[in-house]
């Protein structure tokens, strides 16, 4: 370790939009945005659609988040300045936020309960959103939500955009545990937990949707550019979805 | 009945590992697999097999195996108590016939975190989506339960009695990092003072993470800066609200909006892996130019470790070739093998 490592600047962040960063040591990263956009995340779906239709043999992983797109390659095999400038061809090569959202998209109705037992935080959330719980039922379960991106845990989607008035922050402390189709919210999203976990997201509903079917033969159920309705049911109603299998009374018609 | 291992007696901590399950980072399944990778390959030159064969992983403590018919096992990772019941102690980081009927019982770590128990054929196992590593996390598998029946894969026949030197890697030390995601937000003085103090491995790890914790403040980005939510890849070390950071593992979550400071080489994730809890590390920031070179040097020592390969005991009716061994420079080569590699 000299010093001079020490006090060299970081490398320097690209400026403009998109830009393309070196992500840990085989990984690219390309950003459309700094937030949250509608068209940046179409781009970022879309130019990741244009990645795989590419099968550059270096390549050896592709994904997206919110806003942007990633690749995972063996830089012992192609260095990572010609895979830079490989990925900085293919952004060149048309305007990816003008892109359409992916083919083959679905609306799916899911039978959530809301409140009750089942989710404990929603009368603090609606308090937060400066609703009642009886507005804040109508807008959520109101609201188409888009499948923004899929991630975190096997097929977890990240739902957006609720109306304004959930711009409302994450908890400060973390829920030990939400069950798995637990639907919890923060910054005018919506998560569908595939699993259990911590959270810091406020927990409002709960369904028996499942999203991860390791043993199907569509193992991850929602795809990005999905539509998502979560529809009000009672708690008797949950209980009785019980024998619904995997589905938990969700269905899916296609989207044109 | 087909070839198989019983697990008469599991410890907690027991999986089926192979080198994990890429392909499925967009649909937010992390690719998981042996939490040290290295121990696969030393498993596989030790039984002269493919490393993407799966073997048992043991975090801390072993469990007690039967088999159904003479096969050939290796011990790999972090050095367990091993014996067979009559008593005969096993030397890890070796190959060797476990006979039929026998029982094999490992019992804790003497040092680092995760042993590993190779059978040759490999653990064959269901593959879910391409791979036999159960992922803890996403609850794809399960951990052995006492009297799981583990199918084998056929074993074309080989050595036994051999052994190998591993690469030192259970007790921490200096983890070379690139750049990673939000390495540029952090202020410069604070980029140097994380590489700058120590770390002690703290007991919270799993295969998700490792925390470490600084010898001294916490780390902050600039004024606190929120993070937009991107891919979370296995070494990103992630600095939580705390300041502490947490080295993810190949079990992690695929997105977080936590800032990454640094990225750890792939080639230095075993070292991660086995530290116990209050092992020391330190971080050193490497170039990517850098980073490549070593880890073109690491994927050539896996590639000659069959080369590295030697005979486990002096018996001259197992020493493939005698002359070498006794004559290379007057010291018999059994002497450091009889050293405790632990």
């Amino acid at each position: 370790m000299t010093d001079k490592r020490l006090v060299s600047p970081p490398e320097p962040e690209p400026q403009g939009w998109p830009r393309v960063v070196n992500a840990g040591f085989d990984g690219l990263v390309v950003r459309f945005a700094d937030r949250l956009s509608e068209p940046a995340n179409r781009a970022a779906l879309a130019f990741r659609a244009a990645l795989e239709q590419q099968s550059w043999s270096a390549v050896e992983e592709t994904s997206t988040s919110l806003v942007s797109t990633y690749l995972r390659f063996d830089p012992l095999g192609t260095d990572h300045g010609a895979m830079a400038t490989r990925v900085a061809d293919l952004l060149a090569s048309r305007d990816w936020y003008e892109a359409a959202l992916p083919e083959g998209r679905r609306l799916w109705r899911v039978p959530t309960v809301f409140g009750t037992d089942l989710g404990p935080q929603l009368a603090e959330a609606a308090a937060v959103a400066g609703l009642t719980v009886d507005d804040a039922i109508a807008q959520i379960s109101q609201t188409r939500l888009r499948v923004q991106t899929i991630g975190f845990a096997p097929g977890q989607p990240y739902l957006g955009e609720l109306p304004e008035a959930f711009d409302i922050p994450r908890q400060t402390a973390l829920t030990p545990e939400v069950p798995e189709g637990a639907v919890v919210v923060a910054i005018r999203q919506i998560v569908l937990f595939s699993v259990t976990t911590p959270t810091g997201w406020r927990h409002i509903g709960q369904t028996r949707f499942r999203l991860f079917r390791p043993d199907d033969a569509n193992p991850f159920v929602l795809r990005p550019g999905d539509e998502v309705l979560f529809e009000p049911i009672s708690a008797e109603r949950y209980g009785a979805l019980a024998g619904d299998g995997a589905a938990g009374g969700a269905t899916a018609e296609a989207l044109t | 009945m087909s070839r198989a291992l019983t697990v008469t007696r599991a410890g907690p901590g027991l999986t089926v590992q192979d080198l994990g399950r890429p392909g499925y980072l967009a649909f937010g399944l992390s690719r998981g697999g042996a939490a040290d990778r290295l121990a696969l390959f030393e498993g596989a030159a030790l039984l002269g097999q493919d490393p993407a064969l799966a073997a048992v992983e043991m975090a801390g403590l072993g469990g007690s195996f039967v088999a159904t018919e003479d096969m050939r096992i290796a011990l790999t990772g972090a050095p367990m108590r091993a014996t067979f019941s009559t008593g005969q102690a096993l030397r890890w980081n070796a190959s060797h016939l476990l006979p039929a009927g026998e029982t094999l019982t490992i019992g804790a770590v003497q040092a680092g975190s995760y042993g590993y128990l190779h059978v040759a054929g490999g653990i064959e196992t269901p593959q879910r989506l391409g791979s036999r590593s159960v992922h803890v996390a996403a609850g794809l598998g399960a951990r052995l339960q006492s009297n799981d029946r583990l199918p084998l894969g056929c074993d074309p026949g080989g050595p036994v009695n051999l052994s190998l030197s591993p690469e030192p890697r259970l007790a921490g030390g200096c983890l070379r990092f690139v750049p990673s995601l939000q390495t540029h937000l952090f202020a410069r003085a604070e980029l140097a003072r994380f590489q700058k103090v120590d770390f002690i491995r703290d007991i919270r790890a799993n295969r998700m993470g490792v925390r470490l914790l600084p010898q001294g403040e916490g780390f902050a980005l600039d004024g606190g800066l929120s993070v937009l939510s991107e891919v979370i890849a296995p070494g990103d070390i992630q600095i939580t609200g705390d300041g502490t950071p947490y080295v993810l593992m190949s079990e992690c979550q695929t997105t977080g909006g936590y800032p990454r400071i640094g990225s750890v080489l792939p080639c230095d994730m075993a070292l991660v892996a086995q530290a116990q809890a209050g092992a020391r590390f330190s971080f050193v920031q490497v170039t990517l130019q850098e980073a490549v070179e070593i880890e073109r040097r690491a994927r050539s020592e896996r590639a000659r470790l069959t080369a590295r390969l030697a005979p486990l005991v002096r018996d001259p009716a197992v020493l493939r070739d005698l002359l070498s061994y006794q004559l290379v420079s007057g010291v018999t080569a059994g002497r450091e093998l009889e050293d405790d590699d632990t």
